[in-house]
């Protein structure tokens, strides 16, 4: 009975539980009801993966209208996983938040952290289950004016100019968006994606579709912070409290980048988008810049929050280049790019927000020492660099071995060697953290800073855990991400 | 194709751009939110004015409602401008917390008050 409410169960729990903390006001009641909300969702993301996976398309009509008139929550592997994906990440997140927010938000506005973190885990989880492209929209900001006000609620001042920087480009990239599904809604009538999936085809591909596909493309790149769109993104996650940092890394890109895939391949189609134009040829450069540009500037970073967030603008460059190739094979190492980045980059900023719980900053001059000091953070952060590397036996490997196949199976050689010249650039940047953790005395005078709290490592280790988990055995991992592929390319019909 | 009958498509795109252009080219924080609403407030144009026919009325069914526009961009922009009024309430707040916590509103002057703790701190390590 329940069962077949899964859909919209997995959005209304945490929007619920916002409301709810908000009534509650104290800081531990507030902290509660978050954890539980988040694992409530992992719990019905769940069964809801495996449904989708065994039984193909879900449809859940919202208030029992039919669609294409009604509202409908439209799942499949492909967003199942990013939905689990993302309610995974809130439940090593969450107990995180105890004390990884004590130090860094004012105590009276603890409340209102959660119930921002329960508001944009629903948006996020919104965005990817609904089948409207106009609900999607609302969603989309739902999630960004909570993400917003996280940002701006960082210790720093330029916490604030970093938020609102966010919210000029946010917004412009999701008035694009509206452009553009306005025109798709002028020109078939409908706003259902399944239906327009349909309707499409049948009207070839007039000026009007390009436009709104021009306008989607961008207004959707602007949130994933596909190279040259990205500058929002460093200060945002450089500002921002630890946890938000680590959430967002691993979700909010992730989830644009689902919603990219779905317009490129379910929507539109990839003949409109791929084979009669040269979006894949420019997708391909872009994410080749990404790769290469943002990782040299991560290197010459003085601060390790921001090397991450550069770091993470060459990541997503690896996922839109498996978008790129247009395959089967290309899309399943997005996915799993999508997947073992989001675990590894999470992982690596909830180590380093308890490095900076105890040294107080994020420079890297003060982790001199850090490999006596704090050896077990220093060492987990040395494993979580070696998956952005893509070391054989961790998650970013596997996912870059994906990468090199799809590129070998589509007969372009020389991206296998670009990846590789760009993993040699993450070698350098995970290497200045190394030399000065482990190659530099700490600093005399001052008491060892000794280990973060439990509530806040055991979350960080079991990220960290995760990613080599999924580096040695990477058969769960990949056959989701092949079912995620193969259900995105394979369209609604 | 008209000049007449696209008129409030080019109204739109009028608007559009010069709320872009004074996102980008103004320094004031409020200026900005100010030509961020425009540029909103122009989709909203997009979106309505195609959903209107002369002599349409609303959609009733009975004797003599033939011709009756389109009810949907109407409820979808009601909601477009809930979200727009969000977004610019916690643009001007941010606005507040930055002028208490800078003492200006000219991106200029901000980013170089960011320059120069950047320098400050530097010289200290």
């Amino acid at each position: 009975m329940l069962s077949q409410h899964l859909p919209i169960l997995l959005v209304v729990v945490p929007l619920l539980a916002a409301p709810i903390i908000v009534l509650l006001r104290r800081s531990f009641p507030s902290w509660l009801v978050a954890t539980l909300a988040s694992i409530a969702t992992l719990a019905i993301a769940l069964p809801l993966l495996a449904r989708a996976v065994s039984e193909g398309v879900i449809s859940y009509a919202i208030g029992n209208w039919p669609p294409p008139l009604g509202i409908e929550y439209r799942v499949d592997a492909a967003n199942a996983f990013v939905a689990f994906i993302v309610s995974l990440i809130g439940v090593f997140v969450m107990p995180y938040c105890r004390h990884g927010v004590s130090s860094e938000v004012r105590a009276e506005e603890h409340y209102l952290f959660y119930a921002m973190m329960m508001l944009c885990l629903s948006g996020l989880l919104g965005i990817l289950l609904t089948g409207d492209a106009f609900n999607l929209f609302v969603f989309l900001e739902i999630s960004s004016l909570a993400t917003y006000v996280l940002i701006a609620m960082g210790r720093d001042r330029r916490a604030l100019v970093a938020s609102y920087q966010y919210l000029l480009m946010g917004t412009i990239g999701a008035t694009l968006y509206v452009i553009g599904i306005g025109l798709l809604y002028l020109q078939t009538g409908t706003l259902n994606l399944a239906d327009l999936a349909v309707r499409l085809p049948a009207m070839g591909d007039p000026r009007s579709t390009l436009a709104a596909l021009a306008f989607i493309t961008v207004g959707i790149s602007l949130k994933i912070a596909l190279f040259p769109l990205h500058l929002w993104l460093p200060n945002a996650y450089a500002y921002s409290p630890s946890a938000v940092s680590a959430f967002l890394a691993a979700t909010a890109t992730k989830v644009s980048i689902y919603v990219l895939m779905r317009y490129f391949f379910t929507i539109f189609g990839e003949t409109v988008v791929f084979d009669a134009r040269y979006t894949g040829v420019i997708l391909l450069a872009l994410s080749l810049a990404a790769m290469f540009i943002p990782a040299v500037v991560a290197i010459f970073q003085t601060d390790v929050k921001r090397l991450l967030a550069y770091s993470s603008v060459s990541q997503i460059g690896y996922i839109t280049l498996g978008i790129s190739l247009n395959s089967v094979g290309g899309l399943t190492a997005a996915v799993a790019h999508l997947f073992n980045h989001a675990l590894t980059k999470g992982g690596m900023f909830l180590v380093l927000g308890g490095v900076v719980l105890r040294l107080g900053g994020s420079a890297l001059d003060r982790m001199a020492g850090l490999g006596r000091t704090m050896p077990i953070a220093a060492f987990a952060f040395v494993i979580g660099g070696l998956s952005l590397i893509g070391i054989p036996g961790t998650a970013g490997f596997v996912s870059k071995w994906y990468l090199v196949t799809a590129a070998m199976a589509e007969g372009q050689w020389w991206l296998a060697g670009a990846v590789m010249l760009s993993s040699l650039l993450a070698v350098i940047y995970v290497w200045r953290f190394v030399e000065v953790a482990y190659f530099r005395e700490p600093p005399e005078g001052l008491p060892p800073p000794g280990e973060a709290p439990l509530t806040m490592l055991l979350p960080a280790l079991a990220m960290i855990v995760a990613c080599v988990w999924f580096g040695l055995d990477a058969s769960w991992s990949g056959s989701m991400a092949r079912a995620a592929a193969e259900a995105l390319a394979g369209g609604w019909k | 194709m008209t000049f007449a009958g696209h008129y409030a498509y080019f109204v739109t795109i009028l608007l559009l751009m010069v709320g872009l252009f004074i996102v980008i080219a103004r320094s004031n924080l409020i200026k900005k939110l100010i030509g961020l609403g425009l540029f909103q407030t122009a989709v909203y144009l997009l979106y309505i004015s195609p959903g209107k026919l002369i002599g349409g009325v609303a959609p009733i069914v009975g004797e003599g409602f033939e011709v009756y526009s389109n009810p949907l961009p109407h409820v979808l922009i009601l909601t477009a401008i809930v979200v727009g009024v969000a977004t610019l309430a916690l643009g001007l707040a941010l606005v507040v917390r930055i002028k208490e916590a800078y003492g200006s509103i000219e991106e200029e002057e901000i980013l170089g008050l960011d320059a120069d703790d950047e320098l400050k701190s530097r010289d200290r390590s």
